[in-house]
């Protein structure tokens, strides 16, 4: 028993410090911020309400799971013009750009 | 008499001072223009003779994916802002003479030949609006429905032809609309199926008889001769890529822009490292020149012995120089990071370049490749002068 329960408390603790680490920080945050709205802008509008790509406003997003957006953000959408974002992010950044999105995109 | 003499020159003063000037003094349009500062709403009204700022015009809405078409005098850039928001603004009061919301998602817009109407391409609801060019008093609507008629296309790609006609295209569609608003209220509309896959811009050749739609679903372009409607579009440079796989494509590239030097036509290879050189004769492909990332904009400088190219994201710090009679890349430059746009003056003697992450237009002489100046802008993006008023297709 206790082992166990000493393991799972090892692991929320993990998860806890993933989640820490998968926010970025500094220069990197705001150039992310700055990558969404300007790069992605040029297909999802600068305001993220929608152009040639569909809109990533949190209404727009409410019923899309985060994994689901991470993936499309990591690989693109094979048959429409969004491309694979893979060599400019980790998974972690990209699973942070998914939630943010769900959330409002930060000015 | 002294007293005379004041009052005198009191109206004389009085005189000067028309409404709307601000006490300016009389100018000409011809070399003037604007920057669009896309995140901040505004747009800077330069003029290219001393390279100055003469103001800012502020209230203009979303200006992500901008563009301007200006009135044959030249004196009201009509701006077409990512939000539908259709600007009419006054380069001498630097005053928003007009404005209207004309749609929920927009991305461009022409004026007629004749000056008399202005035409909005538009991605919600799809389709193209019909406005008074003096007034934006709407005229009327094309619809870009399809297939079943419930949905309707993102229109890109709009032209201004001959003939008080539009051009334009339909990206899911994959068709090619003619619109001839010869009557603005009740325009009629010829519709070319069949083009080939998710066009995603357009041009128009300098003559105005040919419109050349880039397709993003396939390799190749298609293309109208709109002296002869009746034969539809015709597919040119097919298979283009060589059954290579497209590299992503993190910038849609534009073909809009003066990319004909004389007879060969310059464009944007879709995923791929090249600018595509086709023959405007024949139609036919005539050479292709490797550059330094994915192009989006080809633009030939007036003279036509240079294009000047820039690329898409991750590669958009440098401007490469394609000399034509060669077709090799002669000067490779870096204005700043971010480069989303560049314009000629008519002449050819200056190109103002945009660089959006450093906040600044850089001017060159694109004889010498010497910088000679550089104007500071918020986040600028499209570079639009007056000569634009005087040319089809712009």
């Amino acid at each position: 028993m206790f082992p166990a329960r000493l393991l799972a408390a090892i692991a929320g603790l993990s998860l806890a410090l993933s989640a820490l680490a998968a926010e970025p920080q500094g220069a990197r945050r705001a150039a992310l911020i700055d990558m969404v709205r300007q790069d992605c802008g040029s297909c999802h509008g600068l305001t993220l309400k929608g152009g040639l790509g569909p809109p990533l406003l949190p209404e727009a997003l409410a019923g899309r799971d985060v994994l689901l957006l991470e993936s499309v953000i990591l690989n693109g959408r094979p048959g429409t013009p969004m491309p694979p974002w893979r060599p400019f992010l980790s998974e972690a950044e990209a699973r942070w750009i998914a939630e943010q999105l769900k959330k409002g995109w930060p000015e | 008499m002294k007293r005379l003499a004041i009052v005198a020159s009191l109206l004389l003063l009085a005189g000067c001072a028309q409404p709307g000037d601000h006490g300016r003094t009389l100018r000409g349009t011809g070399d003037l223009g604007v920057i669009v500062e896309r995140a901040s709403g505004s747009v800077l009204v330069v003029e290219t003779s001393h390279r100055s700022v003469l103001g800012r015009v502020d209230g203009l809405g979303d200006l992500s994916h901008a563009s301007v078409v200006y009135s044959r005098d030249g004196r009201y850039a009509y701006v077409f802002g990512r939000d539908g928001g259709l600007s009419k603004v006054d380069l001498l009061s630097l005053e928003i003479d007009k404005r209207i919301v004309q749609s929920g998602n927009a991305i461009g817009g022409a004026i007629s030949q004749d000056g008399r109407l202005i035409a909005a391409a538009n991605y919600t609801p799809g389709g193209i609006r019909i406005f008074d060019a003096d007034t934006l008093e709407p005229l009327s609507e094309v619809a870009s429905t399809y297939g079943d008629g419930r949905q309707r296309a993102k229109v890109v790609g709009i032209a201004d032809a001959p003939g008080n006609r539009f051009v334009f295209s339909l990206f899911e569609a994959g068709e090619i609309w003619v619109v001839d608003a010869s009557e603005p209220r009740a325009p009629r509309l010829t519709k070319l199926a069949g083009i080939g896959r998710q066009p995603y811009d357009g041009f128009i050749t300098p003559d105005g008889r040919y419109y050349i739609a880039g397709l993003y679903g396939e390799d190749g372009l298609a293309l109208v001769d709109l002296w002869h409607l009746e034969r539809g579009a015709r597919k040119i440079l097919a298979g283009y890529g060589r059954g290579e796989a497209p590299l992503p494509v993190y910038k849609m590239p534009h073909m809009r822009g003066w990319a004909v030097a004389g007879r060969l036509a310059f464009l944007p290879a879709v995923g791929r490292h090249e600018v595509l050189v086709i023959d405007t004769e024949t139609w036919r492909e005539a050479g292709r020149v490797k550059v330094y990332g994915q192009p989006v904009f080809a633009v030939a400088q007036p003279g036509a012995r240079q294009v000047w190219v820039n690329f898409a994201f991750p590669n958009n710090g440098v401007v490469q120089v394609i000399d034509v009679p060669t077709l090799a890349v002669v000067k490779q430059l870096r204005p700043g990071r971010a480069v989303l746009h560049l314009e000629f003056t008519p002449r050819g003697e200056q190109v103002w370049v945009s660089s959006r992450d450093d906040n600044v237009v850089v001017v060159y002489d694109p004889t010498h490749y010497v910088e000679r100046g550089r104007i500071p802008a918020a986040r600028p993006s499209g570079i639009f002068f007056t000569a634009r008023a005087l040319k089809t297709g712009f």
